[in-house]
């Protein structure tokens, strides 16, 4: 006993500087693992209202662009309204059907980030606006990420430019769908796998969301194809995707919530029980 | 003593906000960004003992980490190069540091830009390695590691040239 005492007091420095690396290393590998980086993360008090204030003031320098992007949005639904409006009235009975399962809401990016291969934004609504994990986000272009953590008035967000997202695509024309995932290269392009090979690619095609993972609805834009070959096995397509967004760039984003996603669950749930 | 602890307490804070602030944003050529924050285990006291030193090093990667949602990369490479501190300080500095003489204002260019390069490139190396996880990217991890530790032993030398105070 006298021994192993003696032993720590010699060795303090060595296992106090192994503890904390190991500690530090737990974080890490919580972080490389989808939703589970739950004690660090930048939806907090301190962090929020750092960046909340800083954001306050650097909102004045993009006003001018993040104009012209809300502008182009106004423009691109209100064409979409009048040419319904035109068309026939049936598409009036169809709106609200749209309306009652996705429930959106609006909030402001107040850390972007893009340069790192596991990116992560922050967003200035939280909780208090009862916004819950696995929320969707888009920005009027197109996909941006998913909700991680909340923290009453902040939240973060995973980003698609983030190795551990995993969001479920398809192409437009066809039903076909596969995984986006990102290789950590370049902020402007993603990647979709898992397309199987007879589907008709080709080079701008357009890919949106498929609506198979009850988070988003389907065909939110997401980008089109820049280039594609098939994968070693020659089963299925990589594909290279430009993306509509532009991700250095985001200021206005939507916050999209399933109102069925607890139906949804319950189901899918009920079938894994029996 | 009070005076070391307000600097020390003073730099933490101040080095936090600029690389939160400012230098996380830089993304020079799209992905470089210098890490200055590390100054504050370069510049720590060396009288101090070694086990505050290694529990201050861990809070301050891990103030970064919370800040910039990134686990606890930053944590670890910081603890790493706090403990290995002294085996450079010796190679370094040699004699000077054996007698717990060094003042970073008085001791010579040369040995300090090496002192300086060596923790720089190993926390780099390290953060990196840990950010990217995964060792068929090495080429990346490698090429991110040279590209931001020139970045930031440039910045960190500049900070400590301009902000030293030279008692002759």
């Amino acid at each position: 006993m006298q021994q192993i005492i003696n032993f720590i007091i010699r060795n303090k420095t060595f296992l106090l500087f192994l503890l904390l690396f190991v500690i530090s290393l737990i974080f890490t590998i919580q972080s490389h693992s989808y939703h589970k980086s739950k004690f660090i993360n930048s939806a907090n008090f301190l962090t929020g209202g750092v960046y909340n204030s800083v954001s306050n003031i650097n909102r004045y320098f993009n006003l001018k662009s993040q104009n012209d992007i809300l502008i182009e949005e106004n423009r691109e639904l209100k064409s979409v309204l009048y040419s319904h409006e035109n068309k026939n009235d049936t598409s009036f009975i169809k709106q609200p059907s749209i309306n009652k399962s996705y429930k959106f809401s609006s909030a402001n990016i107040l850390k972007n980030s893009y340069s790192s291969t596991k990116n992560v934004l922050l967003i200035n609504k939280g909780w208090a606006d009862s916004i819950k994990q696995d929320f969707g986000v888009i920005s009027s272009k197109g996909l941006i990420g998913i909700i991680d953590n909340t923290s009453k008035g902040y939240a973060t967000v995973i980003s698609i430019l983030n190795t551990t997202s995993k969001i479920s695509a398809q192409l437009k024309k066809t039903n076909h769908f596969g995984t986006l995932t990102w290789n950590g290269n370049s902020p402007y392009e993603v990647q979709l796998i898992d397309i199987p090979k007879i589907a008709p690619v080709q080079v701008g095609d357009t890919i949106v969301t498929s609506g198979r993972s009850s988070i988003f609805p389907k065909g939110i834009p997401i980008g089109i194809i820049s280039d594609f070959e098939l994968d070693i096995a020659e089963n299925y397509y990589e594909i290279n995707i430009i993306l509509f967004n532009d991700m250095t760039n985001l200021e206005h984003v939507y916050i999209i919530e399933n109102i069925d996603i607890s139906e949804i669950n319950n189901l899918l749930n009920n079938r894994n029980n029996e | 003593m009070n005076s070391v602890l307000y600097s020390n307490i003073l730099r933490y804070v101040m080095l936090v906000g600029i690389q939160v602030l400012i230098l996380n944003n830089i993304d020079f050529l799209g992905y470089i960004n210098p890490y200055v924050y590390i100054l504050f285990i370069i510049l720590f006291p060396i009288k101090n003992t070694r086990v505050l030193f290694l529990l201050f090093s861990f809070l301050m990667g891990l103030t970064i980490d919370i800040f910039s949602d990134s686990g606890g990369i930053h944590a670890a490479a910081c603890v790493t190069i706090a403990y290995a501190r002294p085996i450079f300080l010796k190679f370094c500095f040699g004699t000077i540091y054996e007698y717990q003489t060094i003042k970073f204002d008085n001791v010579d260019f040369g040995s300090k830009l090496l002192y300086i390069s060596l923790l720089t490139v190993t926390h780099h190396l390290i953060l990196f390695s840990l950010e990217i996880f995964n060792i068929s990217k090495v080429i990346l991890t490698l090429q991110k590691t040279l590209f931001s530790s020139i970045f930031t032993i440039i910045l960190c030398v500049l900070i400590t040239v301009i902000f030293s105070r030279r008692t002759k």
